[in-house]
């Protein structure tokens, strides 16, 4: 066998460290406990996967930050962030039914492949019993099927595409991030205000699922109020100078470009079309827009000054409760726990990974159970508030959350690299909910809850 | 029409970086015969050296303001450059503006040095090695590379803005008689280009007409009789190897407006640019420089909306389908010499 | 044995003995320990140890041998994945079919590839095999998402209905078995504080693997492998001896890429998921630096390589601040800060960093891999026995 080197060598070391070994037997067998990784009396290990290298790096280690935070405050450590504004008060800072929480972490590589198998190492050598954080759609379905089955329970981090609860979605998985659809409806009616209803469009989209989702959703929402769109292109992901896509547009006959594009691709697609002269241009009479569905704060400040005037939406932003007010509730507690902590504000995308871990915690208190199943008919059609973005419901029939959204805007003049997007308005829910088997969500199917072993 | 003048801009633009890069990793594998997967990392080293001078240009202090608060209430610290404190503010920002061509003055002493480092350090010892080890070597080095800079300064892109006075477009298409604003190509992207032609002739032009590049011509062809005329060729091979390392660096510089600094374009790059060598012709400057247009161009016409929405998928596969045909028709690339790589 | 020389045997019965006794071996720390964070014996990563390592045996029987450095192997791995998730979503979640379909897949995929790439040699030849590859990759994660899943890969779905199995209840998911036994079935032992855990599916890749190695072997030794080394050391000779290279090249690629379908197959049948990243040109240049790590030619070393490479990525990248914080913990406050922060960028997220390191102070200091590295250490215990044997003979004299 391939380790025979890695073991031999670790022979010789057990023997010192025998000592420090043989604490505690952790393990309760599965099969009595009815689920996969039931936790021992004393603590319990949840999967924290994240990109840790790879493009999305910064991402991931925003979103570890944020988990770490969660782990400290459902142990009692620090100032409790968001369980002192969180609608239910069933967590008391005594870890998760009284078991403290520990956590183990790992690299997804944003690769759907390697995800899986840190998940898997995760679930069977560490006995995590849910995994959460990701920072892409792919790794997203990928994980969410195998918790499916193996019977853990997955809150899905940073994922946008409508895939997640649409045509892959899960019993075992749910997601609080917003998505694709959702983006769309929100993006629609302010577009519709801010640049007029008669505009043509061009669509640069990412030649893979989320760009699929993306273009359709923005395409039919701003379709409906009577935009009409000129071309659509796809980009490979992994171009980098996007100066071959962007030159045509000018002459395309349209006056608006939308930039389907995440992380690396929107910074280059978007510094592209800034450099080609787009924001300054006139087309059809008007001025020459950019928009860039979804935003989010790392891009921005990879993006630098580029963004300044463009519109995008986000799922939660840092200045919400400030600007907005007690309608998001919680925001604050999260920022000044997290910036205390670390000295910047958060992300959304560590916004997502927090709430989702307090969530999943709540469900297990007020279930009583860590089984799967159980946290399942806990989060069913779940309301909460005072998690940052207002009244929010988790979805049963497809275990989404609904809540608002908010619509931003390049900050023309940032005061620093933290401030870079200013709240332009917030959509409500109900503009931005659809039915479980809308087109853009149809083919998929729950299935039943999976309690492993 | 317009369109097809757009796109061979495009290619030209996107060529010239190709060609930089791939001439500077022909130089190295035509003078020392080492394949070297670090080239890219060389190419990303050079830009952060843009990154990193236009941070040591607007190196700060901090100073607290107490009229304004920061996200938590505290009371705003303000990051004040020294060079500010020094020259005072117009002048600053029009240096911290500046950055990215001043960088190439300190990028060139850096990154001579930090070839010279890898070429005495390392390359030297794998001269007589097998090309699979050189390439996993130079390989370890890349990743080595990459990770430190990942470590100083994160995942995320930089953004590197070119000078202000460099900003906005050129309307083209007036020069050629047609309509305004049916040709824009951004003025700094024309100056990349002429850029690199510069930096191509010059390197042309040195191996040519100096004295010291026909000696190293002499060596490229045979090392063993160069080095029996007594001349010590080994010190020149360690020169070229500081010269390319110089070359993809200032390549590099100048690409930092285009796209943003990232610690894992050189990976980006490295499969593109062997691409674009071994399709040149192993061992040939003019045929990497070649390749390097040619890709580039043809790269851009099979971004163009109607030849994409007619062959769906063709954007991405267009550099390889184009080294397939042009290594099956060609057994060695456009001027590939016999014998070189081949064994 | 089995038509092996005896020395050839005694190390496919070591190889044979090491992958049975894998579980107990690679979990050498007690559960619960600071050092069980070096355990490797949990089931997905002994499994993708052996996948990777018949990955790692296929290759080298093609560059090993013929000296043919194909950059675009893992291409061979995605199609054979691709094919077996296909076979088990329409025809049957039993393994065997999926595994035979991936290998079947893949060896005409790596005939036509190879049969255009064998008319180049040298570099020229890795371009053309690396261009294929990352076509196969570009084209699976775009224009391809209805055959290939896009980004998000394939999984077995609750709405798949395979044609050969019994329909399942509503909502429930098939999984892959071999006769109606879930690759997933593991039985745990726990013996004082350790665990092991036995693992039905880590069981069939590791007998697969045997096999695979068993034929590496048969290969390596017969006239066949003869004249694939003649191809590596003079094509030219060769021919003047009117045999042509090219029909033995050919079978070596085509017999390395079934390999690489083989492993891909496994990989499904183990964790029913497919994504395009497995295509990615990292991922065969992953199998190339396997290779030459542990040592081209050798028959162990590439499964050598496979592990180590395997190992850095499921292990190292795990390790976090916070464990490092328990490691350093008794140290007195000021040194454990500081060791932390010595540490803290080689791991978790700087695991990369370590493993550049590792290959270049591998490549530098063991021309011949890591199999070479164990060579020594061995010729430097025998001569210190030796010396130690003399010492005794030759002090009674005294």
């Amino acid at each position: 066998m391939s380790n025979s080197r890695f073991s031999r060598r670790g022979v010789l070391k057990t023997g010192f460290l025998a000592s420090a070994g043989l604490a505690l037997p952790t393990y309760l067998r599965a099969q009595e406990a009815g689920f996969t990784n039931a936790p021992g009396p004393n603590h319990v290990t949840l999967g924290f996967s994240v990109p840790l290298t790879g493009a999305y790096a910064d991402e991931g280690a925003d979103e570890l930050r944020a988990l770490q935070l969660a782990v400290e405050h459902l142990n009692g450590q620090g100032d409790g962030g968001m369980l002192n504004t969180f609608s239910s008060k069933a967590l008391d800072g005594t870890g998760i039914l009284g078991r403290e929480v520990r956590y183990v972490s790992g690299d997804d590589q944003t690769k759907s492949d390697v995800a899986r198998a840190t998940a898997q190492s995760m679930i069977q050598k560490d006995g995590a019993i849910m995994i959460t954080g990701g920072s892409s759609s792919g790794t997203a379905v990928a994980v969410q099927a195998l918790c499916q089955e193996v019977g853990i329970v997955f809150m899905a981090g940073l994922t946008h595409a409508n895939d997640t609860t649409g045509k892959d979605r899960k019993a075992n998985g749910f997601r609080h991030f917003f998505n694709s659809y959702m983006s769309g409806a929100a993006l629609a009616p302010i577009l519709a205000a801010q640049y007029g209803k008669d505009r043509k469009a061009y669509h640069l989209t990412a030649d893979y699922n989320w760009g699929y989702t993306t273009e359709e959703a923005i395409r039919s929402s701003t379709e409906a109020m009577g935009w009409e769109t000129v071309n659509t292109v796809l980009t490979p992901l992994t171009q980098t100078d996007f100066s071959s896509y962007i030159a045509p547009v000018l002459n395309s006959g349209a006056d608006i470009l939308v930039l389907n594009h995440y992380g690396g691709n929107m910074v280059n697609s978007l510094t592209n079309a800034v450099q080609f002269g787009l924001r300054d241009a006139q087309a059809n009479g008007k001025n020459f827009e950019i928009v860039v569905p979804l935003y989010s704060e790392l891009m921005a400040r990879g993006a630098g000054a580029n963004i300044a005037g463009i519109l995008g939406s986000q799922n939660w932003d840092w200045k919400l409760e400030d600007q907005l007010g007690s309608k998001y509730s919680g925001t604050n507690a999260f920022v000044q726990s997290f910036g205390a902590k670390y000295g910047f504000p958060p992300s959304q995308a560590a916004h997502t990974c927090y709430v989702q871990t307090l969530l999943y915690a709540d469900a297990v208190t007020r279930a009583g159970s860590f089984a799967p199943c159980a946290v399942d008919e806990a989060l069913a059609d779940f309301e909460f508030d005072g998690m940052g973005n207002g009244p929010t419901l988790y979805r049963s029939a497809d275990h989404q959350c609904f809540k608002d959204v908010i619509v931003v805007r390049g900050k023309e003049n940032p005061e620093n690299e933290f401030d870079l997007v200013e709240i332009v308005e917030v959509t409500p829910v109900d503009q931005v909910t659809y039915d479980p088997e809308h087109p853009q969500f149809a083919g998929g199917a729950l299935g039943n809850c999976n309690n492993g072993a | 029409m317009d369109q097809i003048i757009v796109q061979v801009l495009n290619g030209l633009d996107k060529g010239s970086a190709y060609a930089l890069i791939a001439l500077g990793l022909t130089l190295i594998f035509g003078t020392l015969g080492v394949v070297n997967f670090a080239h890219g990392a060389l190419f990303m080293l050079g830009s952060f050296c843009a990154v990193t001078f236009s941070r040591l240009l607007s190196f700060s202090h901090e100073v607290i303001d107490e009229t304004r608060t920061d996200f938590l209430g505290n009371p705003l610290k303000v990051q004040v450059p020294y060079i500010q404190d020094w020259l005072g503010p117009d002048l600053a920002a029009s240096i911290i503006q500046w950055s990215v061509p001043l960088s190439i003055l300190f990028a060139i002493p850096v990154m001579i040095t930090i070839g010279l480092i890898i070429e005495r350090g390392l390359i030297k010892h794998f001269y007589k090695r097998p090309h699979a080890d050189q390439i996993l070597v130079t390989f370890g080095l890349a990743i080595v590379l990459q990770e430190i800079i990942k470590y100083f300064f994160g995942a995320n892109p930089i953004q590197t803005p070119a000078p202000p006075a460099f900003n906005g477009s050129l309307d083209f298409g007036i020069w050629l008689g047609f309509d305004p604003v049916t040709i824009m190509y951004p003025y700094w992207r024309m100056i990349y280009f002429f850029f690199s032609v510069v930096i191509i002739a010059g390197v042309f032009a040195f191996l040519q007409f100096t004295t010291f590049g026909m000696v190293v011509r002499a060596g490229m062809a045979d090392r063993e009789t160069v080095g029996l005329l007594g001349i010590d060729i080994d010190k020149r091979f360690t020169f070229m190897f500081g010269l390319a390392a110089a070359v993809a660096g200032i390549a590099g510089v100048m690409y930092a407006p285009i796209v943003a600094p990232n610690y894992h374009m050189g990976m980006d790059f490295l499969v593109l640019s062997f691409v674009v060598v071994v399709v040149g012709g192993m061992g040939s400057l003019p045929g990497a420089v070649a390749a390097g247009f040619l890709l580039g161009i043809l790269e851009s016409f099979a971004s163009m909306p109607m030849i994409v929405q007619s062959f769906p998928g063709i954007n991405q596969i267009i550099i390889y389908l184009v080294a397939i045909i042009i290594l099956l028709t060609r057994p060695r690339g456009l001027m590939g010499r016999k014998g070189v790589m081949e064994e | 044995m089995f038509g092996l020389e005896s020395k050839d045997g005694k190390l496919l019965l070591l190889v044979a003995a090491l992958a049975l006794l894998a579980p107990v071996i690679l979990n050498p720390f007690p559960e619960g320990s600071a050092m069980s964070q070096f355990n490797a014996g949990y089931p997905d990563l002994m499994q993708r140890f052996v996948i990777f390592g018949i990955l790692a045996i296929g290759f080298n029987i093609l560059f090993g041998l013929t000296g043919y450095l194909s950059f675009g192997h893992a291409a061979f791995l995605g199609v054979g994945s691709y094919a077996a998730i296909w076979s088990m979503k329409l025809v049957t979640m039993n393994i065997i079919p999926s595994i035979i379909f991936a290998v079947i897949v893949a060896g005409v995929f790596s005939l036509v590839v190879g049969y255009i790439s064998l008319r180049r040699s040298g570099i020229y030849f890795s371009i053309l095999t690396l261009a294929f590859a990352q076509m196969s990759y570009s084209l699976a994660y775009s224009v391809l998402t209805p055959i290939t899943g896009g980004e998000t890969g394939l999984q077995i779905k609750s709405t798949d209905t395979p044609l050969l199995d019994k329909a399942l209840e509503a909502g429930e998911i098939g999984r892959a078995n071999l006769f109606g036994y879930g690759m997933g079935s593991s039985y745990q032992l726990e013996l004082a504080g350790w665990q092991f855990t036995f693992n039905l599916g880590y069981y069939v890749a590791a007998v697969v693997m045997l096999i695979s190695f068993y034929f590496a072997i048969r290969i390596f030794r017969s006239p066949f492998g003869m004249m694939l080394r003649a191809v590596k050391s003079n094509q030219q000779r060769m021919n003047y001896a009117g045999l042509s290279p090219k029909p033995y090249t050919l079978a070596a690629f085509v017999i390395s890429g079934m390999y690489a379908g083989l492993a891909g197959g496994l990989l499904v049948a183990m964790d029913t998921q497919v994504g395009p990243e497995r295509m990615f040109w990292t991922a065969s240049g992953e199998i190339v630096i396997m290779v030459i790590l542990g040592g081209a030619g050798t028959l162990l070393g590439p499964v050598l390589g496979a592990g180590f490479i395997k190992y850095f990525e499921n292990i190292i990248s795990k390790i976090n601040e916070s464990i490092l914080q328990g490691w350093f913990a008794f140290l007195p406050d000021g040194l454990q800060d500081f060791m932390v922060a010595v540490v803290y960028p080689f791991i978790g997220k700087g695991w990369h960093l370590t493993l550049g390191i590792m290959f270049m102070l591998v490549v530098i200091f063991l021309p011949g891999g890591l199999i070479q590295g164990g060579q020594k250490i061995g010729s430097w215990l025998r001569r210190k026995k030796n010396v130690v044997a003399k010492d005794s003979t030759t002090k009674p004299a005294e």
